[in-house]
């Protein structure tokens, strides 16, 4: 169930172990692809978590905004994608977030990339 | 007999079907990646293909973790796109051909590939995302699809190796169908990229321009890397690379290459162009 291969910097592989931990966290992320799933999150937030069963952990995450958080408890980026695009955050938003960079210097490292 | 006729590989970054939606052809961002695609359409112009099979990956429209296929092929008459939450707008559906889905299904099956069926199926960024950019005008004689989806959402994720051998299947599949059928395969995805986690933002240019000259010349060299070696190199996401292995090993011979373009950044991403043509 676990992956037992030496780790990446950085890198969490998603797997049966993390898809079971952050079950909840994602069908919530999930269901934001319907609009009025949207607003009622946006409504009253701590009565969506409850809806989905989140923990104690994944809804502080989530209620500081903190990615890393959110992954270290199960999310899945793809899924997480979906609650960023309801808080108005671009995946450069969130790099920058997750680095610690400014989002300037995080796209610029990108461009860099090319060089 | 069916014929395979070319092979296209291209990235299906989200942020395309904004600046597709927002007409930004002539932006200087987004100029270097728009312009290698006119020479593709033309291609595509000149051979005419009647079916594409879009091998792509689902990110959270269709499948969620509550059931997640490693491999699952669309044998439906149409196929819908919906929202996908965050703002790219929702495109007409695209027409399928169901019989010859059933083919390929029946004929992977025979050869020990057992596939996901879907009569119903969403297809979100990764299929819409390539077919906008090659196929931007859609009329009434619109090109066919099959949708191949594989799973790079949860590990186990399949193997290059895997990702080769139904490939090859694939293909065969294709080639064994009766019907006087033109078909294109869209490798889509990738290059390298990383969204999460603190190493998101990781682009590997070398490893990119390699994987553009291997996937054409050699791509039974990336048989025995494994998914993790994949990831360590690509970046989390980039592991979409094993999609463009399954298009390649489709077909037989070493291709000719019509066009190819590669541009960092798009996105967090390295963006691959490439559009192969059949040799006999």
């Amino acid at each position: 169930m676990t992956n037992t291969q030496e780790p990446i910097f950085g890198t969490t592989f998603f797997d049966g172990e993390m898809a079971m931990k952050g079950y909840g966290l994602n069908k919530m992320c999930y269901s934001f692809n319907k609009a009025e799933n949207r607003e009622e999150f946006l409504r009253d937030e701590e009565a969506y978590y409850d809806k989905f069963g989140l923990s104690e952990a994944q809804k502080e995450a989530c209620r500081k905004r903190i990615v890393l958080d959110m992954i270290a408890e199960g999310g899945n980026i793809y899924y997480l994608a979906k609650l960023a695009g309801i808080l108005g955050l671009s995946v450069q938003d969130v790099g920058a977030q997750m680095t610690g960079k400014t989002v300037e210097d995080f796209k610029q490292m990108l461009v860099d990339a090319g060089k | 007999m069916a014929k395979i006729v070319g092979g296209i590989c291209t990235s299906h970054i989200p942020a395309i079907g904004n600046a597709i939606a927002n007409e930004l052809f002539e932006d200087e961002y987004w100029k270097p990646f728009f312009d290698g695609y006119p020479p593709v359409r033309e291609w595509l112009d000149k051979v005419k293909p009647d079916v594409a099979i879009v091998v792509y990956n689902d990110h959270g429209l269709n499948f969620f973790l509550d059931k997640m296929p490693t491999f699952s092929i669309g044998a439906a008459p149409e196929y819908r796109n919906d929202d996908e939450g965050w703002g790219i707008p929702t495109i007409p559906p695209f027409p399928g051909d169901p019989k010859l889905s059933w083919h390929i299904i029946n004929s992977l099956h025979d050869e020990e590939f057992d596939l996901c069926t879907c009569q119903e199926m969403l297809v979100d960024h990764g299929f819409t995302v390539p077919m906008s950019l090659l196929w931007p005008e859609r009329g009434e004689d619109q090109i066919k699809t099959i949708p191949f989806c594989v799973n790079t959402v949860q590990h186990p994720v399949a193997s290059p190796k895997r990702c080769l051998a139904i490939g090859e299947a694939l293909g065969r599949a294709i080639e064994s169908y009766p019907e006087d059928t033109k078909v294109v395969i869209l490798g889509t995805g990738g290059l390298s990229h990383q969204l999460d986690g603190e190493r998101a933002g990781h682009i590997n240019k070398e490893f990119d321009l390699e994987c553009m000259e291997k996937i054409v010349t050699d791509p039974y060299h990336y048989k025995d890397m494994s998914i993790h070696e994949l990831v360590k190199l690509a970046g989390a996401q980039g592991s979409e690379f094993i999609l463009w292995l399954i298009m390649r090993a489709a077909m037989k011979t070493t291709p000719k290459v019509v066009h190819q373009n590669y541009h960092i950044p798009i996105s967090n991403t390295g963006a691959g162009l490439l559009c192969l043509e059949t040799t006999a």
